[in-house]
This record gives C-alpha cells, sequence and structure tokens, in this order.
C-alpha cells in the first residue's frame, strides 16, 4: 500500500523531472520576451511572448466573465433559497456535471456557436468558450465555501436592517480568501486547457490588438511547436511546457496558501 | 417622505437583485440542454443518411467516398479507458486505503497537496511527459520483449498517460467516501477482534462499495473525454488495435485532429459532430448516475 502511494507521488516527480529537465535548457530571455520570428512553425528566431501574452488575455477576460455569472448564481442557490431546496440540490447536481464534460465538447460547441454566428476563430471566442469551461469549477468551489459561512452571520446582518441582498455584502467579506482560491483553481484551468481552444481561439505569431483577432495560447504553443520538426521549434514546445508548469505549481501554492489563511479566519 | 423614497429605493434594488439571480440560475440551468441541442442540429445530416447503428460498427472510415464508421475509435477509446482503468484503479485503492487507514496526519498532509499538483498539471504537459518518457521506454524497454516492432505510439502509451491523469480524481474521492464512513462502525469491528486488515477487508471496503463503483464510473468519463495527452502519444490510426502495442485513435482525439479541414468535406463536420455527440450524451449520463449516488451516500452516512 506504501509502494502503491510511492508510485503515485513518484510519478509525479518524474514528471516535472522530465520537463525541466528537457524544458530548462531551450529556456532563454529571448523565449519569454520575443514573439516567433518566421512562423511559429518553421521560424528558428524567437520566442513565446505571443502565446504568454495569449493566454492571459484569455485567462483574465474568462475570470471576470465567469465570476460575473458564477457568483450570483452561488449567492442566489444559497442565500435565497431555503437549505433543502430542489432547485439548490439540482443546480448544484447539474454543475457537479458539466464539471466532468470534456474541454473538447465544450470546444466543439463553441465551434457550432461561432459557425452560426459566423464568427472566425478569435480571442473574443476563446474567451467565451474557456468561460463555459470554468464556470462549473468556479461555482463549485465558491459554492463549498459560501455553504460553510454560519447562518448566524446572515440573520445578525438582517436583523440589523439589512435587505437581503444587502446580506451579500457582508457573506462575501468572509468568504473572500475562498473566491480567491477558486479563481487561482480555475486560472489553472483555464491557462492549461488546449482543446477547447484549439477550435475556437485559433493560433497566430503576432499579439492581438483586438477581440477578434486569433490569438495564441501557451497549451496549443506546445501542441503545435512540438509535431515540427525543427529542432529550435520543438525547443520553444519544451521551454513553454515548462513555464505553464511553473505557472500551475505556483498557482497550486498560493491557492493553498490562501486556503490556510481561509480556514484560520473560521469561525 | 425621504425616508420612505430611501426605503423604495431599497426594496426596488432588492426586487430586481433577486431576479436577476434567479434568471441567471435558471439560465445556467439550461445550459446543458443547449449544448446537447446544438450538437445533435449540427449532426442531422448524417443521421439522415445513415442509420445510428451502421455508423457506431461500420469498420471503414474514408471521409471522401462518405463513409463513417465509428467503430475503429469507439475501440480505441475503449482500450485506452480500459488500460488507464486496470492500471490506476488498483493504485488508487491501495494508496487511498493506506492514506486513510494507517498513514499518520503528517504523511498525509505531505501527500495530499502533491495529489492536487497532480490533479492540476494541464493535459498538454502530461502528453509532453509522454513523449519524453512513456513513448520511448515502450518502444525501447518494452515492446522488444512481446512484439517485433513498435513506434511507442499505442494504445498502452496513451492508457499509461491517462492513467496517471485520473488518479487525482479517483484516489481523492476514495478518500472522502473512506473519510465519510462513521468511525464507530470500525471501531465495532476493531473491539469484535478483528485485525486492522480484516476490518479494512470486511467492513470498510463492503460498506463503500457502491461508492467507490460510483468514483470509478466517475474516472471512467473523466478518461472518455481527455483528449490532448491521449491524442499526443496514442499513434491515431484509425483501425482496431490488435495488441496494446498498436496504436489507436480514440473518439477525441478524432475530434482534434479534423478540425481543420472539416468544413471542405460534405458530412464531414456532421460526422464529427456526432462523435462530440456521442462523448457529450455518454459522458453526462455517466456522470449523472455517479454524482447522484455519491449525493446519496453523503447524506446516508452523514445521519
Amino acid at each position: 500500500m506504501m509502494a502503491a502511494t510511492l508510485i503515485i507521488v513518484g510519478s509525479l516527480f518524474m514528471i516535472i523531472a522530465t520537463i525541466i529537465k528537457r524544458g530548462l535548457p531551450a529556456m532563454s530571455w529571448d523565449m519569454i520576451s520575443k514573439i516567433p520570428g518566421g512562423g511559429f512553425y518553421i521560424g528558428k528566431e524567437g520566442g513565446l511572448l505571443n502565446a504568454i501574452v495569449g493566454s492571459f488575455y484569455i485567462v483574465i477576460g474568462s475570470i471576470s466573465l465567469g465570476l460575473l455569472f458564477s457568483l450570483p448564481i452561488v449567492l442566489y442557490i444559497n442565500l435565497y433559497l431555503p437549505e433543502k431546496s430542489r432547485l439548490a440540490q439540482f443546480t448544484r447536481l447539474s454543475f457537479d456535471v458539466l464539471f466532468g464534460i470534456p474541454s473538447i465538447v465544450y470546444g466543439a460547441f463553441g465551434f457550432t456557436i461561432m459557425v452560426y454566428l459566423g464568427l472566425r476563430s478569435s480571442l473574443l471566442a476563446g474567451i467565451l468558450t474557456v468561460t463555459i469551461l470554468i464556470i462549473p469549477i468556479l461555482i463549485r468551489s465558491i459554492d463549498e465555501v459560501v455553504r460553510r459561512v454560519p447562518k448566524e452571520m446572515k440573520d445578525a446582518a438582517l436583523s440589523l436592517g439589512a435587505t437581503q441582498s444587502e446580506t451579500i455584502r457582508v457573506i462575501l467579506r468572509q468568504v473572500a480568501p475562498g473566491i480567491i482560491t477558486a479563481i487561482l483553481l480555475s486560472v489553472g484551468r483555464g491557462i492549461g486547457d488546449a482543446a477547447s481552444v484549439l477550435f475556437t481561439a485559433g493560433y497566430t505569431d503576432s499579439i492581438p490588438t483586438s477581440l477578434s483577432q486569433p490569438v495564441a495560447t501557451l497549451p496549443l504553443a506546445i501542441f503545435f511547436q512540438l509535431s515540427s520538426p525543427i529542432a529550435e521549434v520543438q525547443n520553444r514546445a519544451y521551454a513553454a511546457a515548462l513555464i505553464l508548469t511553473l505557472i500551475v505549481l505556483i498557482l497550486s501554492l498560493a491557492g493553498r496558501y490562501y486556503s490556510r489563511k481561509f480556514s484560520k479566519n473560521k469561525i | 417622505m425621504d425616508r420612505i423614497k430611501f426605503n423604495n429605493y431599497r426594496r426596488i434594488k432588492e426586487i430586481v437583485l433577486r431576479n436577476i439571480m434567479l434568471s441567471l440560475t435558471i439560465l445556467s440551468l439550461t445550459f446543458a440542454v443547449v449544448i446537447g441541442i446544438s450538437l445533435y442540429y449540427k449532426s442531422v445530416p448524417i443521421l439522415d443518411q445513415h442509420s445510428v447503428w451502421n455508423l457506431l460498427t461500420g469498420e471503414s472510415w474514408k471521409p471522401l467516398k462518405s463513409e463513417f464508421g465509428f467503430y475503429p475509435f469507439i475501440m480505441g477509446t475503449l482500450w485506452v479507458t480500459g488500460i488507464a482503468i486496470l492500471i490506476s484503479l488498483p493504485l488508487c485503492l491501495l494508496s487511498a486505503i493506506y492514506l486513510s487507514e494507517y498513514a499518520h496526519p503528517r504523511i498525509k498532509k505531505m501527500v495530499y497537496p502533491m495529489i492536487d499538483v497532480l490533479a492540476g498539471i494541464p493535459p498538454v504537459v502530461y502528453g509532453v511527459w509522454g513523449i519524453l518518457a512513456v513513448v520511448p521506454f515502450i518502444s525501447d524497454t518494452l515492446a522488444p520483449h512481446f512484439v517485433e516492432f513498435s513506434t511507442g505510439y499505442s494504445i498502452l502509451a496513451g492508457g499509461i498517460v491517462l492513467a496517471i491523469m485520473i488518479i487525482p480524481l479517483m484516489i481523492s474521492v476514495f478518500i472522502e467516501i473512506f473519510d465519510a464512513l462513521p468511525g464507530g462502525l470500525r471501531e465495532a469491528s476493531l473491539s469484535l477482534g478483528a485485525t486492522n486488515w480484516q476490518t479494512i477487508k470486511k467492513v470498510v471496503l463492503r460498506k463503500s462499495l457502491p461508492g467507490l463503483a460510483a468514483a470509478v464510473v466517475l474516472a471512467i468519463s473523466r478518461a472518455f473525454g481527455e483528449t490532448i495527452a491521449v491524442l499526443m502519444v496514442c499513434g491515431n490510426v484509425a483501425e482496431v488495435p490488435k495488441s496494446v502495442f498498436d496504436p489507436g485513435y480514440p473518439l477525441p482525439a478524432l475530434l482534434a485532429n479534423n478540425y481543420g479541414e472539416m468544413m471542405s468535406i460534405p458530412m464531414y463536420d456532421a460526422a464529427l459532430m456526432l462523435s462530440a455527440l456521442l462523448l457529450f450524451v455518454i459522458i453526462l449520463v455517466f456522470n449523472a448516475i455517479s454524482r447522484l449516488v455519491l449525493t446519496r451516500i453523503e447524506k446516508n452516512f452523514a445521519l
């Protein structure tokens, strides 16, 4: 049994070691400060700046949009509906299920909508698809913390004359660290997912200047450039893998830090 | 007068906010339906021409001749998923038992974050690892013992990578189920003179069997839909694999690989959207069943 645990933990270290071993020699300052020269698939010059910036655009856009949808839903099912409400339970179940839907299906769905609306692959389409992908994660993890807020807190606010919607401010302050953890979690998922942006965001060498232009992303930078026959281009893929792994590791550590901070404040 | 006005403002704000939130919630519930309908709408053309049975059992995939047989892809998916579950289930079960029944809290505190990190690693990074480590291992070390030649890009490579990917999900649900068991059950068994292992075998495992089954179904549905990592290592040849060292072509990989050209060949996009619909429906049903079972278990144990 200990051996099984060791194998699992060991495979994590093996993965990280493999990525670092291959990615570190490929890293350079040019890699993170320049866009690829002469085309991402054949050009030997340049770096990954287009993909790094693109990924951040997508994540920032989709997190803001995602919060706009998920916060009201979570607050509604927790504050407005009675504790054992059918609607609340059904909503939770449906987002649990949506959480399990693979990102390629969301990508295909986003693509059908794009075709229907006559859009081309673009930053906007990428943001919308990733938003759909992360809403279930946001809702599930924010719901987890809001559900644990003591009922007395809301009652106290109500008894001081606050309306239902004004209690939200009190609750939000209490769960703020939990929301940050949820955001970090979904940033990790959104930044690393390739299948959803494959159809919708496209790929390009340059940094987009408007919402209707295609955009490069880190996971696709790995996916496309790895299949190139040119060693320099493959190196870009390995460097991108290292960058992505580092980002995810940092996010995971930060999430841990914030959730610990949250549990310290628990009443 | 001023005070009444103020109160009106607050009341209207309250009503507006409440209704916005309610409509967002209702809207979000129709979401799965919208996805299902739009994928179905897109795949109607091919369903009109071929029967579902022919599509699912047809072995020939030649879009240019308008032959769309999904059988090789379905077999590819099943093989890869099967191998992944075969590898990860024993590993997860044993370590979940160890972590929840035997391990010192300090060890748990060390291992849990690592499982979290494993869960957070993006699929494409798993794919890179598969290409750098698993594929060469299979082609150089493992395959020569069994078959004459293998490139390493095989359903076995896909299965191994996928196994590592679903471990975090499976193990964390397993641990949750074990931890939800009332402690009194274990104590009763131990007080009757059973050893720790007997207690685990006859009480803990037996009592949590439905939950474990649900967790495995959840893991299977995750494995079904995994795209990029599997696509990168499993070779992508549209034939039914004969051994684990043969390449395979799972459904999600088919979808991801062909999005570029699907608009230019008639029916091609309908066929691909049908594969998306298939994935969606299968995974939706699997997920719904296992989530229902898991919530019921949570409720029953809480009593």
